[in-house]
């Protein structure tokens, strides 16, 4: 309950502000000018600031909303609380159309392609006879509960502000979960997520529509708040200037599209009325202080006003800890074959002309500890991509459990009980390390979307919270379980890749260069736990270089130079075979 | 029919100079250059003011960007100032464009030759473009693209406000190049349209050679591939970025000067026709320079034709004309690429 007191204080506070004697009616205006930015800003936080999507064309989605409900109550007579849902719809549908086309965009073609539908869509609202062409549509109903009519800015200020706080609340719960973990995890990239199930495209396109919607509310609600609706305000300009109001608020902050949505509409509307006295009469000065102003915010504080405001508070807001008796069930398994636990058989990666895995063949057993060793560039984070399904292969067949794996997606693999850690560390630096390594509990949850909205999540979340906990705690990182993955040593980031790749309670365990940045103790203390979940039954296939760590602790060695296994076998066999010393040391030596 | 197609080629030709310049931003400095559109609209409606013997805004503008460049880099250098460094930093962000300021009223005059006005013209949106990129993109060169790109938008906000103030909200029309015409068969060659096949065929080749073959061209590229990288081996980033932001604004500028005796151009005409280069930089995937023309001239036919049937939908159709481009795109994307910031 602690948690949500700042909101109820906030909400409390927008409620008296009507009733506040002496307030300006044009301060209302303003208000309510400030929660329908805020609402598309917060589909926008959502989207660019923690999805790492940036649209330009959210105005669109606006645009969808209020023309739903424009048409619907004009032409069609009908109430504006019907039309509600048929707003959201709408622009929810316009989303996935459009969403299916840009989110599996790399980069920078998703902003791009967004700004050249936002113009597209911008045409055609101001050149459909129906939509009432550049004049739009006039005479929308108000909304209205039973005999109150919301004409006047201050009780629609009600309606615009009960979405605001409520979209905030499910906006929130939505990126505490399992789901928003998830998508938290996209802006770092695909690999990292992708490599413990999460299906990035979904995620990618459900923010993509979130957004849309929320868009679309502020849209349903402008149209009944100006009771009008023509193509301006959706057009490629709004899109930018709410894409401004995300940066300046923060990006990445719910609150942060609210504060602000505040600066921008205010600053603007003090802008528009003084800069005409300063500099005479003409239109549009504002927009050049905005472009300067956005320039230079991005010079100078990057991330935002809200975490600038949010560092100098006085106090840092707890969080609770997971509870240590709940437990999730071990996930059902493949069913196990005669076979080997992972076969790879006569492998073979090429890039152009260059062949990084040539012809590779190894087995790993059940119980068994193996290494793959070589120099530099031998190919073995290659062969480790091949098998976790992140790079197909050229030819070759790669099975676990006897299940054919080779150009099977990473989540296929990840399902079959194949889990791993980067040889480049892949964790979400600006999440707690207790919520990174949930992220490798995801298969292990079933909790969506809505259901998070809605907090029906809470026991699934608080297993899976619980478990991550427990592997935090079994590779010896309890300490460090609130602290940002970003701010931990690269040695201990190593660490919780470990814990995460535990999470999603593998068969086989794939570790690329784990001890790497490791003190000697720490070192130690990696063999045993290694060893331990050897002896619980799990294998391990690991790269390392530390030959002392690898020749200590491996039950097998498999070397690998240029590209080729040159030599297969006990560490004592591989410290006497003659080509792995010609291959690391030359052939002198 | 061919009349349409005449003009689709001769607009795609203009789209194809804007997507060239795109691409080539992109391809050294990392920046969508959004505000490319106001190189077209200042450069064109400059070119016409002179024209009618007045001084554009623009010039001012130059010389104030100019001091504020000037700001910049003594700020930067303050730990370390030498009088050579200030020396050159004055000569290009005060004297080039102050000399250009006098240039311009001393030269600017109804009776001015042509020739005279684009060459102020020309110099004018080239000085704005070298210190833009000092002022908004130097400071943040090594951040993401997402973040160049937004930088990039607030650019062109600013730029199209002081648009409306320079030039008012009339629209403007400039002198012809040449009066020269050719008949050939049933279509009629303006020499102006034969100055744009000239000029676009000049820049392809041109960029094409100076990408493949100069020292400079192959450090700009080097650049953009790896900033670090590029620095370790001697490039000097910033110069690369100046230059990729110089020939872009110059490019921008000539395609004002090409379009503005065709067709009265706005303050605000210069986003829409950027953005139609855009979309031809984006069919060439903001790397190919022969694909980008070809696409651009795809575009400018496409527009022509749609015009011509449906005008009411133009923009709409030649909008949604990426559709299917970024879909075909993100087919062939690679699956494999991690975004680092």
């Amino acid at each position: 309950m602690t948690q949500r007191l700042p909101l109820v204080i906030f909400a409390a506070l927008m409620a008296v502000i009507p009733f506040v004697p002496g307030v300006p009616p044009f301060w209302i205006v303003l208000l309510d000018n400030i929660g329908l930015a805020a609402l598309v800003a917060m589909g926008l936080v959502l989207l660019t600031g923690v999805g790492g999507l940036t649209s330009f064309g959210q105005a669109a989605f606006c645009g969808f909303g209020a023309y739903t409900t424009a048409v619907l109550t004009t032409a069609y007579g009908l109430s504006p609380w019907l039309t509600l849902p048929l707003s959201l719809l709408v622009s929810g549908i316009a989303a996935v159309l459009l969403g299916l086309v840009t989110v599996r965009l790399s980069g920078h073609y998703l902003p791009l392609g967004t700004i050249a539908w936002g113009i597209g869509l911008f045409y055609l609202f101001s050149k459909l006879e129906f939509l009432g062409r550049n004049d739009g549509i006039s005479g929308i109903p108000p909304l209205s509960i039973g005999s109150l009519k919301m004409l006047r800015p201050d009780t629609i200020y009600f309606a615009i502000w009960i979405a605001v706080l409520i979209s905030a609340l499910l906006t929130m719960n939505l990126l505490d979960s399992r789901t928003g973990r998830a998508i938290r995890a996209l802006r770092r990239g695909h690999i990292a997520a992708e490599a413990f199930g999460v299906q990035t495209p979904r995620a990618k396109l459900l923010v993509f529509i979130y957004a849309a919607v929320l868009a679309g509310l502020s849209g349903w609600l402008y149209a009944h708040f100006q009771r009008a609706a023509n193509p301006t305000p959706f057009g490629a300009q709004a899109g930018i200037e709410y894409l401004f109001i995300a940066v300046v608020g923060g990006a990445g902050y719910v609150w942060g599209a609210v504060l602000g949505a505040g600066l921008v509409v205010i600053l603007k509307e003090i802008l528009q009325s003084y800069l005409p006295y300063i500099f005479g009469g003409q239109s549009q000065l504002e927009t050049i202080v905005f472009g300067i102003l956005l320039v230079s915010l991005l010079q100078l504080a990057p991330t935002g006003v809200w975490p600038w405001l949010m560092a100098r508070l006085p106090f840092t807001p707890g969080r609770k800890q997971p509870d240590p008796s709940l437990t999730l069930p071990p996930r059902a398994r493949a069913p196990a074959t005669p076979s080997a636990l992972l076969h790879v058989e006569g492998a073979r990666k090429q890039f152009g002309g260059v062949i990084a895995v040539n012809d590779v063949s190894f087995d790993v057993q059940a119980r068994e500890i193996v290494a793959l060793i070589g120099p530099n560039g031998a190919g073995k984070s290659t062969t480790f991509n091949l098998i976790t399904g992140v790079l197909t292969t050229t030819s070759g067949t790669i099975s676990v459990l006897g299940n054919k794996v080779d150009n099977a997606p990473p989540q296929e693999v990840v399902k079959l009980g194949v889990s791993r850690t980067f040889q480049h560390v892949k964790l979400v630096p600006d999440m707690t390390v207790l919520e990174n390594v949930a992220i490798g509990a995801h298969l292990r949850g079933n909790s969506g979307a809505i259901s998070s909205m809605f907090r029906l999540d809470r026991t699934d979340e608080a297993r899976l919270l619980a478990e991550a906990a427990r592997q935090i705690e079994r590779v010896g990182l309890g300490g460090q379980i609130d602290q940002l993955a970003g701010s931990l040593s690269l040695g201990q980031q190593r660490i919780v890749e470990i814990a995460r790749a535990l999470c999603a309670d593998p068969i086989l365990l794939l570790l690329d260069e784990p001890a790497a940045g490791l003190r000697h103790m720490e070192k130690q203390r990696l063999a045993a736990l290694l060893r331990q979940l050897r002896d619980g039954g799990m294998s391990v296939l690991l790269v390392e270089h530390d030959m002392g760590f690898v020749m200590d602790l491996a039950d097998r060695i498999v070397v690998l130079d240029f590209g080729t296994k040159i030599a297969e076998g006990t560490p004592g066999a591989i410290k006497t075979n003659p080509d792995v010393i010609k291959a690391y040391l030359g052939a002198a030596a | 029919m061919l009349f349409l197609l005449q003009d689709g080629i001769t607009n795609g030709a203009i789209y194809a100079l804007l997507g060239l310049a795109l691409v080539l931003v992109f391809a050294v400095t990392r920046v969508i250059l959004i505000p490319q559109g106001e190189f077209v609209t200042y450069g064109g409606l400059s070119y016409a003011m002179l024209a009618t013997g007045q001084v554009p805004g623009t010039v001012r503008l130059a010389v104030a960007m100019g001091l504020v460049a000037f700001g910049l880099d003594l700020f930067v250098a303050r730990k370390s100032l030498r009088l050579r460094q200030v020396a050159r930093s004055a000569a290009l962000n005060i004297a080039f464009p102050g000399a250009l300021l006098a240039l311009t009223y001393s030269l600017a005059g109804p009776r001015t030759p042509i020739a005279v006005n684009i060459a102020l013209a020309l110099l004018i949106v080239a000085a704005i473009g070298l210190f833009l990129y000092r002022i908004a993109f130097q400071p943040i060169a090594h951040t993401s693209v997402l973040v160049l790109l937004i930088a990039s938008v607030g650019c062109h906000l600013a730029l199209q406000g002081l648009g409306l103030v320079f030039f008012g909200a009339e629209g403007l029309r400039g002198p012809v190049l040449s009066n020269a015409a050719l008949t050939v068969g049933p279509l009629r060659f303006t020499g102006q349209s034969i100055a744009v096949y000239g000029l676009t065929v000049a820049f392809i080749v041109g960029l094409w050679l100076f990408f493949g073959f100069t020292l400079m061209g192959k450090a700009l590229r080097a650049t953009a591939v790896n900033r670090l990288g590029a620095r370790l081996v001697g490039i000097r980033t910033t110069l690369s970025g100046q230059i990729a932001f110089l020939l872009a604004s110059t490019i921008g500028a000539i395609s004002g000067i090409l379009i503005v005796p065709i067709t009265t151009l706005y303050y605000d005409t210069g986003f829409l026709i950027g953005l139609k280069g855009f979309i031809a930089a984006i069919i060439g995937g903001l790397v190919s320079y022969p694909l980008t023309a070809v696409a651009a001239i795809l575009v400018g036919i496409v527009e022509a034709f749609s015009s011509f049937y449906a005008s009411n939908f133009k923009e709409v159709i030649v909008f949604t004309l990426i559709l299917p481009v970024l879909v075909l795109r993100s087919l062939a994307a690679p699956a494999v690429d991690e975004e680092k910031d």
